[in-house]
């Protein structure tokens, strides 16, 4: 029997690993931004799983919310980093600290 | 029982996949890890009954956010001689994986049918959660959640607006069309009569 707690715990694993991901590659931004859609996967899974069990469908209207913004965010954090490379032509983001303004 | 097994599954390629995203060494192999783990989860959402929010995760996520990190990885040169490869040779396993792909949704929603998840009851149940899942999705979306759903566009807008002015590269000495001047310009403009005396040419 498949409940809440196994789908709670697919999510904490995937969360967990895109923290951890964060901090593996801590210069790679491009890896950075793929943990950051890791932890949204988790966020989303975990509303889906509640809003399943609980019998309540604004959860997954939610997650199609938080679906939105993760696209929004790649597409801004892409061109972010397209333009960080055309300056620099690196994308290591140990750099970033250089920036001014 | 193949509901159990359905679950593991996904679950576990799930997982799996995340680690390799973090773990890979080529981005390209990164995003390709992402990809799979984001159709897992759409696995995992198929198997609880949540099928628009599995189908806008393969369409949103599959479709354009992993393409569009694909597009950024090739992009920027990292490691280019693995990118190389031809695309006959790698059409055979571009395929297999496709059928792969089609079978785990198709398994996942079979195992949804075949019923006796403890989550997805209440999606079974007709009383608590209307018709099926897209149309109660549907019906909460366009009516209660109207101006958040259209606040969501206006997100996706500005997202869309913000990434075009900060990639938008203004190149100097190019001449690109001019539609109005084109269309403003006149004969008188452009043309005059002149009567030159003979044997005399015509200044231009």
């Amino acid at each position: 029997m498949i409940g809440i707690e196994h789908y709670l715990v697919v999510s904490s694993i995937l969360f967990v690993m895109g923290v951890l991901g964060i901090f593996l590659n801590r210069k790679n931004v491009i890896i950075i931004l793929m943990a950051i859609e890791l932890i949204l996967l988790a966020v989303n899974i975990n509303l889906v799983a509640f809003s399943v069990f609980l019998g309540d469908m604004v959860g997954q209207v939610f997650a199609m919310f938080v679906l939105t913004v993760a696209a929004g965010e790649a597409a801004v954090g892409l061109a972010i980093l397209v333009i960080y490379f055309r300056g620099r032509g690196t994308i290591a983001v140990d750099d970033i600290n250089q920036m001014k303004g | 029982m193949i509901q159990i097994f359905a679950f593991y599954l996904f679950a576990s390629v799930v997982i799996a996949s995340g680690a390799f995203t973090i773990l890979a060494r080529n981005p390209v192999h990164s995003v390709l890890w992402l990809i799979l783990a984001f159709f897992n989860a759409a696995g995992l959402m198929v198997l609880i009954g949540a099928e628009f929010i599995a189908m806008l995760l393969v369409i949103v996520y599959v479709g354009a956010v992993a393409v569009l990190f694909l597009f950024v990885v090739m992009m920027l040169d990292i490691d280019f001689a693995e990118l190389r490869g031809g695309f006959m040779k790698n059409l055979p396993l571009g395929l297999a994986l496709a059928a792969v792909f089609l079978a785990e949704l198709v398994f996942g929603i079979g195992a949804y049918r075949a019923g006796n998840i403890a989550l997805g009851e209440h999606a079974l149940n007709p009383a608590r959660m209307g018709a099926s899942n897209i149309q109660a999705v549907g019906e909460l979306l366009y009516t209660r959640y109207i101006f958040l759903f259209e606040s969501a566009g206006v997100v996706l807008l500005v997202a869309m607006v913000g990434a075009i002015v900060l990639t938008h590269r203004r190149r100097a000495g190019v001449r690109p069309q001019n539609i109005g001047s084109q269309v403003r310009r006149r004969p008188e403009d452009a043309t005059r009569n002149t009567q030159p005396a003979v044997g005399q040419g015509v200044q231009l």
